[in-house]
């Protein structure tokens, strides 16, 4: 919220509260001027604020903070719904045994392999798609409907449509003696095209706003200097593109990495195809142990807030939530 | 996250309100559950009514639903449908009622004891036996007139009918979930071994278990297995006997295949024939016992109902209603003597009036292999010990006796003391 450029209640207060020039309070350096006339009201402004925010703040901790809390909790506790009498603290016992896993690795090494994967190939076909529809000349509405179809199909739904589509029995893409959704990489591959096939309209979405941005008398400017198509897209859109396709990114990227319910369905995580998700899920729904699901749960939460760390301490100034991003 | 999933299924169930005689059935989505269900609501005359509340087919599902829903001390649950190796993990957890006096005497009445022992947890009686099942050795009988007693003399035969160019595969199913478990399972007790001591604590897997692991890898080294053996569940492996021109001359499957085979119009099911399952060198045969039982939930607030439902749901004449038209064997001794015919089924339009003689050509042997069968370990950690048994086990091929058994004796030991990480 704060980001979003001028605060309309900082300018309002330098408006009216206080007597201050209207010209400066209108272009939004108020600020500059007047500190310290400012300090009393805007303090009170600061403080309705705080009071007109508190509601939101406590559902937000109520929903938010307090099952993050009791995670953890739960994380540091031998706690199995199966040994109601054996609860008990144990400190970091469940990081060490989920850490020393073999199990829980080969699961991060395959969420991280269908996360790069998967974000990849849809950024460049999420490019195309969004110059695609972008350019089109004719039928714009039908190319742009045509292409979200997969993104409005429930995900579960989808997932099922490929499964049938690979099995064994009735698969159309598959032979009697053909099970491709048995076997380890045939099934990673098969996740990553249901992935791609599902989110791709997502990222073309993300990705066309950013398209809007770019100024045609750039691109016409760039052209009479003689730069040809790939020069105009590498020089010119990518560069005045790179917040929204940061947001894209960032978005997939977390989204993927938390990936489930594709799995759930085409495989169930057999054949070493678990994601962290889902073998969380299996521990903690069909294991019923509350303390390592629990760990697994806080251990995904940490590797989503380093992949948004990353992103933003990587791409600087560009990313989305920075300081200087929104009021550029 | 748990904490606030457990909290909000509480909230959801405690909406609900019933009439006092109501007692909910959380059993699978079977089509013989109605015909009992009504059956029951007749005679109880008003005193109690059943409710049928279906759960998914698949059993991972209605565990899940369940175990959530208990988890969370829902009252709304009164009859349980339970799988014969859930009943040591709900008992531990305390959500099952125990069986006692008049009720208990009634279940013992007249109920094999194998399936008997997988209601059993603890030396107390948590859940009454509906149905059982066990798995034989179905074979062509052109091919071998006399079946193989032993494993060994299995695959000598397999060995030699494949030299011949006859079909020779020996299936069994060995894709990588609960049915691998079920025949690492018979292979271990067939061979004298047992997975876990009686009382679940320990690991008994030994050489018995390793011989066990031997047969696995030996069958697949010598390519006397389908080729498609890591991806064959039960399924699969009546199909794949089925077609004129398979290569199988063996399979150990469960007694659907009869119907399955005849319904499939199969050119192989004039020569179908069935026997016990096979020992390992001097040791019969122990087949691991299947089926499902029914328990009276813990939080249940009209279990005196709840219990008399439970009796009356499996009677003689339900349980050979849910034999004949469900397909799913007896757990009373005096039901596979039974040769009286029954009314049509529900839904046949043929009219025909089936006995179990009819239904169960194979039920002599059925009943002898209960006499002997093996139960899957009795743990309240089952699920954990099958998710990483079945998961070291996959693929056959891969196993290495030594190493893999092992392996299995160090996961397994995590499992028990319900240490570690499932898969």
């Amino acid at each position: 919220m704060t980001t979003q450029g001028p605060n309309p209640a900082e300018t309002a207060a330098g408006s009216t509260a206080v007597a201050e020039p209207a010209e400066d309070a209108k272009r939004g350096n108020g600020k500059k001027n007047g500190k310290s006339a400012l300090s009393e009201g805007k303090r009170a402004e600061r403080r309705l604020a705080w009071l007109l925010c508190a509601p939101a703040v406590i559902v937000m901790v109520a929903v938010t903070a307090w099952p993050i809390i009791y995670s953890l909790w739960l994380s540091l506790q031998r706690y199995d719904l199966r040994f109601p009498d054996d609860t008990e603290f144990v400190g970091l016992d469940n990081y060490v045994a989920v850490l020393s896993s073999g199990y829980w690795w080969t699961a991060f090494g395959v969420t991280l392999a269908i996360t790069v994967v998967s974000v990849a190939i849809e950024l460049v076909l999420g490019m195309v798609l969004a110059l695609v529809m972008h350019r089109a000349l004719v039928g714009r509405g039908l190319v742009r409907t045509v292409s979200l179809i997969p993104y409005g199909i429930v995900t579960v739904v989808a997932a099922f449509s490929w499964y049938f589509a690979w099995d064994q029995v009735y698969g159309y893409f598959t032979g009697p003696d053909d099970a491709p959704l048995t076997q380890t990489i045939p099934s990673l591959l098969i996740i990553v095209l249901a992935e791609v096939w599902k989110t791709t309209p997502f990222m073309a979405l993300l990705l066309m706003a950013g398209l809007a941005l770019v100024p045609d008398d750039l691109l016409k400017a760039a052209a009479m200097d003689g730069a040809n198509a790939w020069q105009r897209f590498t020089k010119v859109m990518l560069p005045v593109m790179k917040p929204a396709i940061l947001v894209a990114l960032l978005f997939r990227t977390l989204d993927a990495f938390r990936i489930f319910d594709n799995i759930f369905v085409l495989t169930k995580g057999q054949n070493d195809t678990s994601s962290v998700s889902m073998i969380t899920y299996n521990n903690l729904i069909k294991g019923l142990n509350l303390g390592i699901g629990a760990t697994m749960s806080v251990l995904i939460f940490i590797s989503v807030a380093i992949i948004a760390f990353v992103f933003i301490k990587l791409f600087g100034t560009a990313a989305p939530g920075s300081d200087t991003e929104g009021r550029r | 996250m748990a904490g606030s999933l457990l909290t909000a299924a509480g909230v959801v169930a405690g909406c609900s309100s019933e009439a006092d005689n109501v007692v909910t059935l959380y059993y699978a989505l079977e089509q013989y559950v109605p015909h009992i269900v009504a059956t029951c609501n007749e005679e109880a005359n008003g005193e109690y009514q059943i409710v049928h509340r279906q759960l998914p087919r698949d059993a991972d599902g209605q565990r899940e639903q369940m175990v959530r829903r208990l988890a969370a001390g829902d009252t709304d649950l009164d009859l349980l449908g339970l799988d014969v190796t859930w009943v040591p993990e709900f008992a531990e957890a305390k959500w099952l009622a125990e069986w006692t006096g008049e009720d208990k005497a009634s279940v013992e009445e007249d109920t094999l004891e194998v399936p008997l022992k997988t209601a059993t947890w603890d030396g107390k009686l948590y859940a009454a036996p509906m149905n059982t099942n066990v798995q034989l050795l179905w074979y062509d009988k052109s091919l071998t007139p006399e079946p193989p007693k032993t494993w060994e003399e299995m695959i000598e035969m397999s060995r030699d009918l494949k030299a011949q160019g006859k079909p020779y595969q020996i299936l069994y199913t060995g894709a990588q979930y609960e049915g691998l478990v079920v025949a690492f399972n018979s292979l271990v007790n067939s061979a004298g071994g047992q997975v876990l001591s009686d009382d679940g604590t320990e690991v008994t897997l030994d050489d018995k278990a390793r011989r066990a692991l031997e047969i696995m890898r030996q069958m697949v080294d010598e390519g006397l297995n389908s080729p498609s053996l890591s991806n064959a569940q039960e399924q699969q492996v009546v199909d794949s006997f089925s077609p004129g021109d398979s290569q199988a001359a063996f399979q150990i499957n469960w007694p659907f295949v009869y119907a399955a085979t005849r319904d499939a119009k199969s050119p192989r099911f004039e020569n179908l024939a069935w026997t016990t399952y096979p020992g390992v060198g001097d040791n019969p045969g122990r087949v691991t016992v299947g089926g499902f039982n029914i328990a009276v939930s813990a939080y249940s607030e009209k279990k005196d109902l709840a219990f008399k439902a439970a009796r009356c749901l499996r009677q003689a004449k339900n349980q050979k209603y849910a034999a004949i038209c469900g397909g799913v064997p007896p757990t009373l001794e005096s039901l596979y003597k039974d040769e009286e015919p029954i009314a049509p089924c529900d839904g046949d339009t043929s009219g025909k009036r089936q006995s179990m003689v009819d239904a169960y050509p194979m039920r002599d042997d059925i009943l002898k292999s209960l006499e002997t069968a093996a139960v899957r370990p009795l743990t309240p950690v089952y699920q954990n010990l099958s998710t990483v048994t079945s998961k070291i086990l996959s693929p056959p091929g891969s196993i290495d006796p030594q190493a893999t058994l092992e392996e299995l004796r160090e996961e397994l030991n995590n499992a028990v003391q319900s240490q570690g990480v499932l898969p």
